[in-house]
């Protein structure tokens, strides 16, 4: 802990040049990143937040019918209804699996990185590379077709037969989040890598040399130096992972058989754009919101616990 | 990479190595079968582009093939308007990146190089607007975009788009930023230098690597994207981008399989090649982002 501390208090402060006050320059630089994130972010929150108020369907956007103020009376449909239930809880357990299957994967590999030489190295960062430049896209049409239940080559090898992946509820989300994890560990191990390669190797040497084990350097040594990076990993992957669309929307055709595979992203889109129901899908918008704030003020808690200075 | 990094680097590997040798080599074969797993889908991929029809509707896929053929791709370019669609889809990216980046670096310079009120608030700011899920506000921006009369255009992909790889990129180029040395700054304006000639002729060129490192990002989540796509070109077919032509070959029920590996190709090889490119910067940028 003591170690942690002094990494972390070399990082300098950001100052100001003495004897010059900063005037209107700084705004003028932040000016154009205002302007669009404030029309293009702030404002549509806003927006996202009216709707989410008023009765707003097909008839409402297209016949110019009147909108009408609901108050809270689409929350309530929505709390009411227990598909929304279901889908937050399959969001949430969903998302959970992605983020611990990603880090333990990414963590692991990034320290086998660090232990073998230069040729394996590139093969596996080469690897990892073209995973993560997959595009969500294409990357969940080339699993759907590994695993078809006729042409598929993981059926073949496993000796399934025919077994459809897709059909069933289990089968298809762990499909899903096979893609997931195949594209997100890339960002985890050669973050973690480029971490542990910022550790200065004295410590490492000295830890060696007073005989710690390979396990105890990482629980006593590297893991608090990495703290910072975990943290950091951790929270982007959540984030990452909470939001998944494409990869269900394509891998599982819009929220699977009878919408057995609906994550909250992809509810809000059928409800506001298949349905028509733009004010329901704005509402679980709105919870999204608040549920990704909520991880947001919990890692700026860390932060601040860390001493980060911003 | 810096000769100083990559000497650290192997002074670690050889106290490593002195500790536990014999591990070593099940540690570079465990390296190379993880390798080969995870570049075995890019691998089908690019196999199935290339298989004729009947070997990709086959029982009995088999890991290589004995016909390539280039029908698959000849489909893909024979279709509605596949190289408008490509092209949209360059012009989308490539407008996002380099706008982003501009206005990230005036951006990040400014919450680092100077000290004003609410500097601290704002930086939070731009923090929680990194976790603002970007899908939710499709449905604003639909009507936004509606409103503006910018549905079926472009300009709908790119304005949100800037928007969303705003926050990181700030987020990101802060530490780059910081890193150029106060000193550099005193004199640059000691020799008579304004603020302007600063920023463009001395920050930026210092900072670039770091812009670099930061386009991936901005490049990667446009390039993919999928949703606003979907839902903000509705008739206007022509405007479309890579991701909804490759899923015209998708047909959950009857997908041409060949089909769709060989758009996935095609949408998958500039990401790789801008990848590749930029791989070096990507690692050592990431490193600095996170260290700092």
């Amino acid at each position: 802990m003591e170690r942690t501390r002094t990494a972390r208090s070399t990082a300098p402060a950001p100052r100001t040049p003495r004897g010059r006050r900063p005037g209107p320059a700084p705004w003028l630089l932040l000016a154009p990143a205002l302007v669009v994130l404030g029309g293009l972010l702030a404002y549509p929150i806003y927006q996202l937040g009216l709707i989410s108020l008023f009765h707003y369907t097909q008839a409402q956007v297209s016949g110019g019918e009147p909108t009408t103020f609901e108050g809270l009376g689409n929350y309530a449909e929505l709390f009411g209804d227990d598909r929304f239930w279901q889908v937050l809880r399959d969001t949430v357990l969903f998302a959970a699996a992605c983020v611990a299957c990603t880090l333990a994967v990414g963590c692991a590999l990034a320290v086998l990185l660090t232990r073998v030489r230069a040729v394996p190295r590139l093969a596996l960062m080469l690897a990892a590379l073209g995973a993560w430049a997959t595009p969500a896209v294409t990357g969940s049409t080339v699993w759907l077709l590994l695993f078809d239940a006729d042409f598929g080559p993981v059926n073949r090898v496993l000796g399934l037969g025919d077994h459809a992946w897709t059909y069933g509820r289990l089968s298809a989300f762990f499909l899903v989040l096979l893609e997931v994890v195949w594209c997100s560990f890339p960002f985890v191990m050669v973050t973690v890598y480029a971490g542990i390669r910022a550790v200065p190797s004295e410590v490492l040497e000295a830890a060696a040399l007073d005989g710690a084990s390979q396990w105890r350097i990482w629980r006593s040594v590297l893991a608090p130096m990495l703290r910072p990076i975990l943290v950091v990993v951790t929270i982007q992957s959540v984030i990452w992972d909470f939001k998944v669309f494409t990869q269900i929307y394509v891998m599982t055709n819009g929220g699977g058989i009878a919408g057995q595979n609906l994550v909250l992203n992809v509810y809000a889109y059928q409800q506001a754009f298949a349905s028509s129901q733009y004010s329901l899908g704005a509402a679980i918008g709105v919870v999204m919101l608040l549920i990704l704030l909520a991880v947001t003020l919990v890692y700026l808690r860390l932060l601040r616990r860390q001493g980060e200075e911003l | 990479m810096t000769l100083v990094s990559r000497d650290r680097g192997r002074r670690v590997n050889l106290v490593r190595r002195s500790v536990r040798r014999p591990g070593r080599a099940v540690a570079e074969a465990v390296a190379l079968l993880v390798a080969a797993v995870v570049a075995f889908p890019l691998y089908w991929m690019v196999l199935s582009a290339f298989k004729p029809a009947g070997e990709i509707e086959s029982t009995e896929p088999r890991p290589w093939t004995l016909a390539p053929t280039l029908d698959s791709f000849r489909r893909v370019f024979g279709q509605q308007e596949f190289g408008r669609y490509f092209l949209n889809s360059v012009v989308v990216a490539v407008v996002v990146v380099i706008a982003s980046a501009l206005i990230a670096f005036l951006a990040a310079t400014a919450v680092t190089r100077f000290r004003f009120r609410l500097r601290t608030t704002l930086l939070i700011m731009f923090l929680v607007a990194q976790m603002v899920p970007v899908e939710a506000l499709t449905i604003p921006l639909f009507f936004l975009m509606r409103d503006f009369g910018q549905l079926n255009t472009l300009w709908s992909l790119i304005l949100p788009h800037i928007a969303f790889s705003l926050p990181f990129a700030i987020w990101m180029l802060r530490g780059f930023v910081k890193a150029v040395p106060e000193a550099l700054e005193e004199a640059a304006y000691i020799d008579g230098a304004s603020r302007t000639r600063f920023l463009w002729q001395i920050l930026f060129p210092l900072v670039l690597p770091g812009l670099v490192a930061t386009s991936v990002f901005s490049f990667i989540s446009t390039w993919n994207d999928f949703l606003f796509a979907k839902s903000f070109i509705i008739s206007d077919i022509s405007q479309s981008t890579l991701p909804m032509a490759l899923l015209v070959f998708y047909k959950p029920d009857e997908p041409d399989w060949g089909g769709v590996m060989a758009a996935s190709t095609v949408m998958t090889i500039p990401v790789l090649v801008f990848f590749v490119l930029v791989q070096r910067r990507l690692v050592s940028g990431l490193g600095g982002a996170v260290k700092d």
